[in-house]
């Protein structure tokens, strides 16, 4: 049967990814976002698994324009680094597993989470610049990649406790999917930010260390914080955070934290990232 | 029964200088975002260079949308139901960073800004509802 081993959360800033495709890793102003990927690189090594469930949110790349669903996976055989206006990012093409994610969609709309079918879409940098951070430059992507895509841009998006309940939902499936793999669920996006407005750059590191603190071993106390709550204390894209929780949730009652990184600023964002081994 | 709610969707229009993206801000931006998709192929972007104004006019956008696209006025675009994750592949087809682009609708310079994130970025303090000040 196929196993959850661990789970990974990290900040999916554009930025990043430029840095490291243009080698500017070493830069003043970049070396110590890198320094908290240090230890993750080495992890990977040991822990590559078969398999990555990979949550994310589209930025007008493939989806919010014509077509907006609110939980999508992604279910083309491959998928390409999408053109965000300055060039496809020089990575590796992104395989999926066709087995597993059908079986996950299957399950999943079992258990009343309608999810949206995508077989032809573009991956941007909130798929791609986790990948980079933690394989970095290779040549191929050392495992398969299920896509599962939020709506976290468009209102209403999900609440935290659905979200909670997405990675719930996962984990079971991906429990009763018969071939022997090892999988880990990542969920990307946030720390707190803000993109537009007079209040442009909002960064809430109390709040953010708190939902760090909580993750791990208190996590149900984050469930509850609503849409709004994001909205105000973590700045409009600061809802990314909801899909941390569908890591979350899909590990189960027990993690062991391996790692917790935060650092202010990558570009308008609050840098977020955090390596969680499985123990149920 | 109508269900009880933990808060009014009117409450997103309660958070200072900010404009949450709703599904009827997104039908407003729709042709302007559609300009914006177009810009992720290069072949689009060289046309655009070539000739904005012309280019635009494929797009069923408003007039004052077009104008607000050749002025590069973000602040203006976001009012006209724009969102940041579109109007930056016009920031990219102009060379300019999302730092850059998101500070100019911040009505701070770039510099300014800039020195704002690297100083731990804009605290919430007094800004997180225009009802209740805080």
């Amino acid at each position: 049967m196929a196993r959850i081993t661990a789970g990974i959360a990290t900040s999916h800033v554009p930025a990043i990814g430029a840095a490291i495709d243009l080698n500017k890793t070493k830069e003043l102003y970049w070396a110590p976002v890198f320094q908290g990927y240090e230890f993750v690189k080495e992890w990977i090594k040991k822990n590559t698994p078969d398999v990555i469930v990979l949550v994310y949110n589209d930025h007008a790349s493939a989806l919010m324009m014509d077509i907006i669903p609110t939980f999508a996976i992604g279910f083309a055989d491959e998928f390409e680094s999408a053109d965000e206006g300055w060039g496809r990012r020089p990575v590796p093409v992104v395989k999926n597993h066709i087995d597993l994610a059908a079986h996950i969609a299957e399950q999943l709309v079992i258990d009343e989470f309608d999810i949206t079918l995508i077989n032809e879409m573009d991956v941007d940098h909130g798929l791609t610049v986790p990948l980079s951070l933690v394989f970095g430059q290779v040549e191929e992507w050392p495992c398969k990649v299920i896509p599962v895509v939020v709506n976290v841009s468009q209102f209403p998006t999900p609440s935290g406790e659905r979200c909670w309940k997405l990675g719930e939902a996962i984990r079971n499936a991906i429990k009763t999917f018969p071939e022997d793999l090892d999988v880990q669920v990542w969920g990307t996006g946030g720390m707190s930010h803000q993109l537009h407005g007079s209040r442009a750059g909002l960064i809430n590191e109390e709040f953010d260390r708190k939902f760090i603190d909580l993750l791990a071993h208190e996590p149900e106390e984050l469930k509850y914080i609503t849409r709004l709550e994001y909205l105000r204390e973590a700045g409009t894209e600061g809802i990314e955070l909801i899909m941390w929780l569908i890591m979350r949730a899909a590990l189960g009652y027990g993690v062991e934290e391996k790692k917790r990184f935060y650092r202010v600023p990558a570009s308008n964002t609050a840098v977020g990232h955090v390596v969680y081994e499985a123990k149920s | 029964m109508p269900r009880t709610r933990l808060y009014s969707l009117d409450d997103l229009e309660d958070i200072p200088g900010t404009k949450v993206f709703t599904a009827r801000r997104s039908r407003q931006g729709y042709y302007l975002h559609k300009f914006c998709m177009s810009l992720m192929k290069e072949e689009n972007r060289d046309e655009f260079r070539a000739d904005e104004r012309a280019y635009l006019d494929k797009f069923k956008m408003t007039e004052e949308q077009k104008q607000a696209v050749l002025d590069r006025d973000l602040t203006k675009l976001i009012d006209l139901g724009g969102n940041m994750y579109f109007l930056v592949k016009l920031a990219s087809t102009d060379g300019m960073s999302a730092q850059k682009a998101v500070s100019a609708t911040s009505g701070m310079s770039a510099d300014e800004y800039a020195k704002m994130m690297l100083e731990g970025g804009r605290n919430p303090a007094g800004i997180r509802s225009i009802r209740d000040k805080n």
